[in-house]
């Protein structure tokens, strides 16, 4: 199921300003990719131009090709809703919906699918809280709104809800940067589950956690500000964290960074 | 503190003009009530002058409720078409400036409204009437047989544009609060943009909808000149939407309060009171509505 991710050249606008420039890089299926960099440097809007999340916002334009499986979802004929559905998205603030309960939040993707029947709703959602590990917590009060959880339960029911329509692909923004350890480390051992399913991309600025979770890291960064984000160097983890090629690298990843 | 104080203060003043209202209202209609011949609470007709005054608000109190529900009906689907149109779909320069007017709009008093849907109304409100009757004139409320003008349906048709900007500059604001974090989670799990709205944003400010719902149906029941001028002024309870009929509370208190004596005010007074109970109702019901489903909702 899991999907290769292709870019080429992507590059993306606010407006006028260029966020990013000409970023390509090849993501493998079932592999977690970590991109990490200072601030500003464009990790977010790279990854919302993954599920064409970054064209949403008003005046916000891209360039560049987009591969997912050898399709280019920039393509003028594809669908974006069809893309979206394909790739899920996990945000860095808990997002359930407010005004929905726990299982409504985790079958909301379902049923946008048009998914009525019930028992198939109650088998995909368990699925999903417990891939999400966090059936146990919530198997009594699947009625209770969405939004009385804690914020690591409010995230990992984000992620039930990224996953329960099996997506292909999983792209996650700072998913524990408003997480306590604990919560950290019960995502971080999803991911690395949710990995034999599918192909993860996550932003974090936490350095152990890129080196704990992912496969591969991408580093990004800019000039000054008002400059474009560029991908510097994408490379194995291990080799990233031990043995960087590029110079800017190892000074951010060892805190000599600006 | 002192914002406290001053919270506290304001809301034990709300409820004590409310109370005020109520106890003066209540006080003046007492003599209607004792002298009435007839049942109040049944009977339809208002004759107060004489010495076996005979009236009832039965027929008011249904007209008042009638023409609110038929404006609501018509005004409510398209307030929120235009609030959403305004909110999700215009382009920003286009929203900006329709929002400004709206906001205009729904600060102008409704008897300006009244008065100009009345006179720009009624001919086409004929017409539409006659088409209605020859088209669907089996259903008892478009049988009439005319002479059609003065109606259920003309007076509802001008509440309902008086009432139209006020609810779609509410839902607007409404729809406007939605977070964009909710908005961009609907769209994330490849909804359209209908589909988000559906997921997101209408269920995020359906207190305020409902809210803002209310201030339009609070204006409809209490409004007064433009249903004096444009209902039949027709004391009696019939589902008939066409011919020359209805009256409501508002509306018989507008049209007999200046000639009325001492005893004939009391009656309305009386009358008035009930329509501060339905509006109370209302509300409350509303309320209601809004606190049951209060834990799931994200504001207010
Ligand atoms: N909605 C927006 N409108 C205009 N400019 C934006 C918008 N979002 C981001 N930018 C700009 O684009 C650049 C890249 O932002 P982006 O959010 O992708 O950075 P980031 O690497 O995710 O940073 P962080 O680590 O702080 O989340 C920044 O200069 C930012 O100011
Ligand atoms: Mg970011």
């Amino acid at each position: 199921m899991a999907k290769r991710i292709e870019a080429h050249g992507v590059t993306s606008y606010y407006g006028s300003f260029k966020a990013i420039d000409s970023v390509s890089m090849t993501i493998e299926p079932k592999s977690v990719t970590a991109l990490i960099g200072p601030s500003g440097c464009g990790k977010s809007t790279f990854l919302r131009s993954i599920n064409r999340m970054h064209e949403v916002l008003p005046n916000a334009r891209i360039e560049g090709q987009l591969l997912i499986d050898g399709q280019n979802i920039y393509d003028r004929d594809v669908d974006v809703t069809a893309v979206r559905r394909m790739i899920g998205m996990v945000f860095q603030r808990p997002n359930p919906f407010p005004t929905m309960s726990i299982f409504d939040n985790v079958v909301a993707g379902l049923r946008l699918n048009g998914v009525r029947k019930k028992s198939v709703l109650e088998e995909i959602a368990e699925k999903a809280l417990r891939s999400a590990n966090l059936w146990n917590e919530v198997k009594d009060r699947l009625g209770r709104p969405g939004a009385g959880l804690s914020g690591g339960q409010q995230q990992r029911l984000c992620i039930a809800r990224a996953i329960a329509v099996e997506p292909q692909v999983v792209l996650m923004d700072e998913p524990c940067s408003a997480l306590d350890p604990i919560s950290t480390l019960a995502i971080e051992d999803l991911i690395t589950e949710l990995k034999n399913q599918y192909t993860i991309v996550i932003v974090t600025h936490n350095m152990q956690q890129a080196a704990r979770v992912s496969d591969r890291t991408g580093f990004f960064s800019i000039e000054k500000t008002g400059d474009p984000g560029r991908l510097i160097e994408y490379d194995d983890t291990a080799k990233i964290f031990t043995n960087p090629s590029v110079k800017k690298t190892e000074d951010y990843i060892t805190g000599r960074f600006g | 503190m002192l914002f406290r104080g001053t919270a506290t203060f304001a809301g034990s003043m709300v409820l004590i003009i409310i109370a005020a209202i109520a106890v003066f209202l209540v006080v003046k209609a007492i003599p209607a009530f004792q002298d009435d011949t007839e049942n109040f609470f049944t009977f339809k007709e208002w004759f107060t002058d004489g010495d076996t005054p005979r009236f009832g608000i039965a027929a008011t109190a249904f007209g008042t409720v009638l023409t609110a529900a038929l404006a609501l009906l018509i005004a409510v689907p398209v307030a929120l078409g235009i609030a959403l149109c305004l909110s999700h779909y215009a382009h920003r320069r286009v929203a900006t400036t329709l929002s400004f007017i709206i906001d205009l709009l729904a600060a102008v008093p409704s008897v300006v409204f009244g008065l100009w849907g009345r006179d720009y109304f009624y001919e086409p409100v004929t017409n539409l009437s006659k088409w209605l009757h020859d088209t669907v004139g089996w259903l008892p409320i478009f049988g009439s047989e005319g002479p059609y003008g003065k109606s259920v349906l003309l007076g509802s048709i001008v509440l309902a544009i008086m009432i139209l900007p006020i609810v779609t500059s509410l839902s607007r604001e409404v729809f406007l609060q939605t977070p964009r974090e909710n908005q961009e989670a609907a769209l994330a799990l490849g909804s359209t943009k209908w589909e988000m709205i559906r997921t997101a944003v209408i269920p995020y400010g359906k207190a305020g909808i409902i809210a803002s719902v209310m201030l339009g149906l609070g204006r409809a029941l209490g409004e007064t000149i433009a249903l004096a001028l444009t209902l039949g002024s027709v004391f009696a309870i019939n589902w008939d939407f066409l011919g020359p009929g209805g009256i409501t509370i508002a509306s018989n208190i507008a049209n007999r309060f200046g000639e009325a004596d001492e005893f004939g005010r009391s009656a309305l007074i009386a009358s008035g009171l009930v329509l501060f109970a339905i509006t109370l109702v209302v509300n409350m019901a509303a309320r209601a509505i809004v606190y049951r489903r209060r834990e799931f909702v994200g504001s207010a």
